[in-house]
């Protein structure tokens, strides 16, 4: 895209005057300045015409972005026989690979929530809203929508005037290719989506053939308009007003939070280089002035103001700068990732001894053993006692006392199993009900009624303890356990 | 209101307040104008689509309001009905073999025993639970289902022909018949049998003379005679050698009170009240019930905790 000769063609000495007549003698400098008329901070009245430049944050980008792959993929991956992650809703079951997950189950979804919201903290704690600037699907869908864009209609000024040219067969056409893309990525992306819920290969084959219900063509429609217009049309208003995340992620800076930054103390007086002329060390920053950090910025912000509101910390400028800085044969890092106490020559504090580190690893190992505890203790079934509260007891005609009970055994094997039900008290009982084992099928909650009765003189109290265990025999041999414990209500002895 | 507008060229209203608030006419903004219309068109599709106007009674045998169609022709009522029909098809299995099976087979079938409990309840909340409590637990006056005495018997035969043909207890008041000294012996008599204690030979004598075991058996228990089936013959007397009460609270004074006045005594002021209205014989004055119901209301009943 860009005809500037790299440092290493122009001037195999280095010097700073030949490099830079090199460099003017291309033409660059004045294309850079001539391009930097049009870059100002947008509060929304244009859309904003990024240039793309190849670098080092770019290549993280990229390869940051390319995790999304796996949104699109991993519906296909298999496992078992089956699609290896599945959110089955409408059966309320949730594979993952080789566990299944039953909404009894779900407090661990909390846990995965709360890893995922600590870990967005930590990262912004750490490193300002890396995630807006790298991962975030705004950020990549928009990424993705500009590339088509820029394919089609060429650089920002091209762009620009292609924008502002009368209508022709070829800008209908030119634009009705580009939203024709964008509405098929938007797709793909609905599509994607819907995937991991209802099942790839089923949807393949019931999408098109009208056979999936409402909901699924509902949801792929919204995904697919969502996407079109939000990485399509809002694309940086999204961060500016739309996103929630980036207004909390303000608060969760301090001093030590490494953002992309902007060496006040390097760069100013910042002043524009004029041909022929060299930089007098004293007089001038380095910033020459050169709009090529703005020029690239997404959002159409200027870094060099400071941290702010706009910034998505993708780090884009600071390819830009560094590019810049190459030519003009000063060192890099004009704009570099930089604490503020770094900035301001404070001592900077390592990583490891912030307690706010801590802290958020602490939570963050907390809910990973928390899950892991979970997976590692899905039992096969799982077992309820509801006891009867109308009437709580029930005096028989011996002068016996019965309680009532109903219990609910679920099956979160994947077969069908027989559960034998056994029943204890520090007190004789005589229980009714469970003479036969219960068939449960799997993943489903089997009812039964158990009756235990107790005789007048073993009551001990008005309420004494009952243990219910379930018990069963899995295909492969495993013996799977329930434990329940409830009470007997008796009257006032 | 200024006679003179102070700000020539302005697009206001002419409206003045403190001499510089004034309305304008600023148009709403374009996005708004453009949700405006789309909201009206909106409006009127769905009016197309759907059933809305309200339209007057055409005809004459109408009395009601009437309301337009609607070109996609839904309604609620048949969403409704529709609905009904999807899970009347779901019942209408199990409901089936419940026709053809009897109480006992019901019993004997667990997955047919859950469908029969689960849409019992309804059915039990409806006609039942006014008396007999949410859970069979009883009332004042209201036999308890939930224990396992039965005066008129407890096989689910029994609890059929209870819930169809209705029952309906007897037992004359003796207060024109005994004297004050019986009363009381009598009573202590339930009393004793009823917590476990023996009863004294003058109390049996008079329990059998006065003819009280004709109806509550010689032994006392309410069976007057059991049949090879198992099920026994009773008049619905209560069983006084048991625990527990027909008329609670039960003990010495509401069993004078009992033997006093009776049950079911018309005339009788204090009289005991003691009907189980009718449900069978759908179609009847009295007959709620059809016969499937009520044969899930037996097995329902029977399950309650005290089916013999």
């Amino acid at each position: 895209m860009s005809d500037t000769p790299s440092k290493a063609q122009a001037s195999p000495q280095g010097d700073v005057k030949t490099d830079l007549q090199a460099g003017l003698k291309a033409g660059t400098l004045d294309e850079l300045y001539a391009e930097s008329e049009h870059w100002q901070v947008n509060a929304g009245g244009e859309t904003i015409h990024a240039k793309r430049l190849p670098g080092r944050w770019r290549r993280i980008k990229w390869l940051a972005a390319s995790v999304w792959l796996i949104f699109f993929l991993g519906p296909y991956v298999r496992w078992d026989g089956r699609q290896a992650v599945l959110f089955d809703i409408p059966n309320r079951q949730y594979h993952l690979f080789g566990a299944t997950v039953l909404p009894q189950d779900f407090w661990m979804l909390s846990l995965l929530l709360l890893f995922f919201a600590i870990l967005l903290a930590v990262a912004t704690a750490l490193a300002g809203r890396v995630y807006c600037g790298f991962f975030c699907f705004q950020t990549v869908w928009t990424d993705i929508f500009t590339l088509i864009e820029e394919w089609l209609e060429g650089d920002p000024r091209q762009r620009r005037a292609f924008d502002r040219a009368p209508l022709s067969l070829y800008k209908v056409r030119v634009k009705s290719v580009k939203h024709l893309l964008w509405v098929l990525i938007g797709f793909a992306t609905g599509w994607s989506f819907v995937a991991w819920f209802y099942g790839a290969l089923p949807l393949w084959r019931d999408f098109f053939t009208g056979q999936a219900n409402s909901a699924v063509y509902a949801f792929v429609a919204l995904f697919t308009a969502g996407t079109y217009l939000l990485a399509g049309w809002l694309r940086e208003q999204v961060c500016f007003w739309l996103c929630p995340y980036a207004r909390i992620q303000g608060v969760m800076l301090d001093r030590t939070t490494l953002v992309p930054a902007y060496d006040l103390t390097r760069g100013e007086p910042r002043g524009r280089l004029r041909k022929g002329q060299d930089v007098i060390a004293g007089q001038q920053g380095d910033c020459i002035d050169c709009n090529q950090c703005v020029a690239v910025c997404p959002t159409g912000i200027d870094i060099r103001a400071g941290q702010q509101e706009g910034c998505i910390t993708c780090a884009l400028c600071l390819d830009a700068c560094d590019q810049v800085m190459d030519k003009i044969n000063r060192p890099r890092g004009l704009i570099r990732y930089a604490s503020l106490d770094e900035l301001e020559g404070q001592r900077v504090r390592p990583m490891l001894l912030r307690a706010r580190v801590w802290l958020y690893v602490g939570i963050l190992v907390l809910s990973v053993l928390g899950i892991g505890y979970g997976f590692s203790t899905l039992v096969s079934i799982e077992l309820n006692v509801l006891h009867e509260r109308s009437p709580l007891f029930v005096e028989l005609s011996d002068g016996s006392i019965q309680n009532k009970y109903t219990l609910k055994v679920l099956n979160k094997s994947n077969d069908d199993l027989q559960a034998r039900i056994a029943v204890s008290s520090p007190v004789p009982i005589e229980v009714r009900g469970i003479e036969h084992d219960l068939r449960i099928r799997h993943g489903e909650v089997t009812p039964m009624m158990v009756f235990i009765r107790i005789e007048r003189e073993h009551l001990t109290g008005e309420s004494i303890p009952i243990f219910f265990t379930a018990d069963a025999t899995l295909p492969d041999g495993t013996e799977a356990r329930a434990e329940r414990e409830s009470a007997f209500f008796a009257p006032e002895p | 209101m200024a006679d003179e507008n102070p700000f020539p060229g302005e697009n206001n209203t002419g409206h003045f307040w403190d001499d510089n608030i004034r309305e304008l006419r600023n148009p709403p903004p374009r996005w708004w104008m453009i949700a405006f219309w789309l909201s009206i068109a909106w409006w009127v599709l769905y009016g197309l689509l759907y059933p809305m106007w309200p339209t007057p009674p055409w005809k004459l045998e109408q009395t009601e309001q009437q309301h337009t169609r609607g070109m996609l022709g839904w309604t609620s009522i048949q969403e409704y009905k529709q609905g009904m029909e999807q899970v009347e098809q779901v019942r209408g299995q199990y409901e089936e073999r419940i026709a053809q099976l009897s109480a006992d087979e019901i019993l004997a079938d667990p997955g047919l025993l859950q469908y029969t409990i689960a849409s019992s309840k309804v059915v039990f909340g409806d006609y039942c639970a006014a008396c007999h409590g949410s859970g069979g637990q009883g009332n004042p006056g209201y036999p308890v289902l939930a224990d396992n005495d039965w005066l008129w018997g407890g096989s689910l035969g029994k609890i059929t022909e209870t819930i169809t043909g209705g029952r309906k207890g007897n037992m004359i008041g003796h207060q024109n018949i005994l004297s004050e000294q019986e009363v009381d012996t009598l009573a202590q008599f339930a009393v004793d049998l009823s917590e476990g204690r023996e009863a004294s030979d003058e109390a049996w004598t008079l329990f059998n003379n006065k003819g009280c075991s004709g109806c509550h058996g010689p032994d006392a228990t309410g069976v007057l005679g059991t049949l090879p089936t198992g099920d026994v013959i009773t008049v619905g007397a209560a069983n006084l050698t048991d625990r527990l009460w027909r008329f609670r609270p039960g003990g010495f004074e509401s069993a004078k009170h009992t033997i006093l006045y009776g049950v079911n005594q018309s005339g009788v002021e204090q009289t005991r009240d003691a009907v189980m209205p009718k449900f069978g014989g759908a179609g009847s004055a009295e007959g709620r019930l059809d016969e499937n119901q009520i044969k899930k209301l037996a097995v329902y009943v029977h399950e309650l905790g005290g089916g013999l």
